[in-house]
């Protein structure tokens, strides 16, 4: 094997690692937002993610049988819609279920992994009990070839862009505007909040839905790499949570910083393992680092 | 959470005899030994049901990893029966005799190490105990040294359960995979599939269950129970109090293993298999949900609580399967918003006034209102 072939399949290797990292990733800064900054134990956030995803699917499926021209610009809209669906489902959970459970983090935990047993029969019994997939536009299939050697598929930088772009964009929200500095407010202290004038009722509204629509978000991208099934959200439910711990509950640079490191360290040993045991090894690594530093990688200082 | 009542009183000792006439009486004469065995495999669970009323109704640590330790137990008496259903004459026609059929099936050529001490009945058993006791103890150290505690311990244990099951599916060779240990036969000679040792095995298990239920409710109106209960209210006011905290939850954590261990190694018996799909992630939470509905303060609750979720699961997933998620989904829900105290807390506040106009006329009034006192002052979190 000629060096530059090692070199290719380094790069190939690498980028399937970054794909991984892209669904982690998306998945994890939603549940940062609800879990890192409100405290909210969401474990119905991979159904969420699924809700986007069938989005995504409902809009391809009418655009073949209505307006198969469209077949080139409809996935963009269907991508902003992702987001606002699962939102809006988010805002309707917020008011019916996650509000009167503020207090009790760990009945929130049981109430959310009912809500998303039911969800995921609905799925099952309304939409397709089997998994589907989107009718991709031209634009996103077919490989993209710097060289010869070394094919990156075009949905994979689609993805990579759109994960650069909502990183960036909860970056902002976050850290630099009013609105992120009324969530955090509001989650560092929730009576003070209030009483400099802050509506901390429609805040943790907002928030919620913000995280889930960013999952929806997380399900449109997750659609041009695989098909959607009614389980497919529930299996990265816990890779997503220890991300989110092992990055440091309410960080976002420690949140980026873990998915990348999980995700790559996950791809490099399913090169030398099968991908039971490297799942397993990475789970027990992350497990490992938790009981030593508790509070993961990255922490905020708060004082409470 | 009344913690007189914690106390083996008089209504509380009706409420044991009450279901162990149920188990050992009722349901071996109005069931057939098809349906009494099934009630045998929902009462294993009951055991995980116990030990979470006494780790996280009363300790409040939300352990969402049960199913491991239930697993471990189970493992461990499946190992052994597995051992003694391959002996060289019934596995001549493998490739290497005297190994268990999966391991064959994998090229597998020798016994591997860890399966060896598993021919003893005595290791085996110990191992029952000893195994999850010690891998608890591990965690629990491990976590609640470095004050882990609620929302992270949830989330580490279940990610524990994801491990294990993984791993045994992954280690197919070593472990029969996905499939789990099966086609098991006998205990020294003795076999477990014959109606009478169904029969035997039902009031073993009955009678252990029934120990445990009694342990549990002494161990929570000892001391140590008071402190679970001082340490699930205000964690910090009794470490301040010098009492090192991580111990006794760690206490409490080992206590609930071995129990769901028992409840393992009894699944295996009566059932005849073990397999991944109760080491992992959705069964551990299950499992939570029958003491949710039980009521997480209550023992016998707890075990009232796993029979009827598990009769309903069998009557919905037989009638209507579309519609058994749907309700389990919102029996999760509803339970935590609107009967947070599960069965137990119904029959607390409307049946129990009356039972106890029944046993005594006024002995116990007195403590039921201070009872009902607590109960309405002190909702618990």
């Amino acid at each position: 094997m000629s060096l530059n072939e090692i070199g290719s399949m380094v790069a190939m290797q690498g980028f399937s690692g970054l794909s991984l990292f892209t669904v982690l990733l998306l998945m994890a800064l939603g549940l940062a937002i609800i879990f890192g900054q409100m405290g909210v134990i969401n474990m119905a956030h991979g159904e969420f993610m699924a809700i986007g995803a069938y989005v995504v699917y409902l809009f391809s499926q009418l655009t073949q049988n209505f307006a198969p021209g469209l077949r080139e610009v409809y996935f963009v809209p269907a991508v902003v819609a992702a987001f606002f669906v699962a939102a809006a489902v988010g805002y309707a959970v917020e008011i019916l279920l996650i509000r009167r459970l503020y207090k009790r983090p760990l009945d929130t935990l049981l109430a959310t992994w009912g809500l998303s047993l039911a969800m995921q029969q609905f799925f099952r019994t309304f939409i397709n009990p089997k998994e589907v997939s989107a009718e991709l536009p031209e634009w996103l299939l077919g490989a993209f070839n710097p060289t010869p050697s070394i094919q990156v598929p075009r949905n994979g930088i689609f993805v990579m862009g759109l994960t650069i772009l909502v990183t960036i964009g909860v970056y902002t929200l976050m850290l630099k505007s009013r609105w992120g500095i009324r969530i955090r407010a509001t989650t560092q202290n929730r009576i003070m909040s209030s009483a400099v004038g802050i509506n901390t009722d429609r805040v943790d509204r907002f928030t919620f839905a913000l995280g889930c629509g960013i999952a929806g978000l997380a399900g449109a991208a997750f659609t041009t790499i695989g098909s959607t099934g009614p389980t497919s959200g529930s299996l990265y439910i816990v890779d997503t949570f220890l991300v989110v711990v092992f990055g440091g509950a309410a960080n976002l640079i420690g949140t980026i910083a873990s998915a990348f490191s999980i995700a790559q360290a996950q791809s490099l040993l399913e090169f030398f393992l099968t991908s039971a045991m490297a799942k397993v090894l990475t789970l027990l690594t992350i497990i490992i680092i938790l009981m030593l530093r508790p509070q993961g990688l990255f922490t905020t200082k708060v004082r409470t | 959470m009344n913690l007189l009542s914690k106390k083996l009183s008089k209504t509380d000792l009706i409420g044991v005899v009450v279901l162990s006439a149920i188990i050992l009486v009722l349901f071996p004469a109005v069931f057939s030994i098809f349906r009494l065995n099934l009630i045998g495999k929902y009462l294993t669970y009951a055991f995980v049901g116990v030990s979470l009323v006494l780790l996280w109704g009363n300790g409040g640590i939300l352990s969402l990893g049960q199913g491991v330790f239930f697993g471990l137990g189970g493992y461990c008496m499946a190992m052994f029966l597995k051992l003694e259903a391959s002996d060289p004459i019934s596995t001549k026609i493998q490739t290497t005799p005297g190994i268990p059929d999966f391991m064959d099936w994998n090229q597998i050529t020798k016994l591997p190490l860890f399966w060896m001490p598993f021919k003893s009945l005595t290791f085996t058993l110990l191992a029952i105990l000893i195994i999850p006791a010690f891998f608890a103890f591990i965690i629990g150290v491990a976590m609640f040294k470095r004050r882990v505690g609620g929302v992270y311990f949830a989330i580490i244990t279940q990610a524990v359960a994801l491990i294990l099951s993984v791993l045994i599916v992954g280690q197919q060779g070593l472990t029969g995979g996905i499939n789990g240990i099966t086609d098991l036969k006998t205990v020294h000679g003795w076999d477990i599939r014959s109606d009478s040792a169904k029969y035997i095995l039902y009031y073993v298990n009955g009678a252990l269950l029934i120990g445990c239920v009694l342990f549990t409710r002494w161990v929570l109106s000892t001391k140590f129970g008071m402190l679970l209960l001082a340490l699930r209210e205000k964690e910090d006011r009794v470490r301040f109090s010098g009492y090192d905290v991580a111990n006794f939850k760690t206490l409490a954590f080992c206590m609930s293993a071995v129990m769901c261990a028992i409840g393992g190694a009894m699944f295996t018996l009566q059932v005849g298999f073990m397999s991944p799909s109760f080491v992992g992630i959705t069964p551990s939470i299950e499992m939570v949900i029958y003491t949710a509905v039980g009521g997480r303060l209550s023992v016998i609750g707890a075990v009232f609580g796993t029979l009827l979720v598990n009769f309903a699961k069998t009557f919905f997933s037989e009638q209507y399967p579309d519609l058994w998620l749907f309700l389990m989904g919102g029996t999760f829900i509803g339970v935590v918003m609107l009967f947070p105290d599960g069965l137990a807390g119904l029959y607390e506040r409307y049946g129990k006034p009356f039972v106890t106009r029944l046993a005594s006329k006024k002995k116990d009034e007195p403590s039921v209102a201070v009872a009902a006192a607590l109960e309405s002052g002190g909702k618990h979190g």
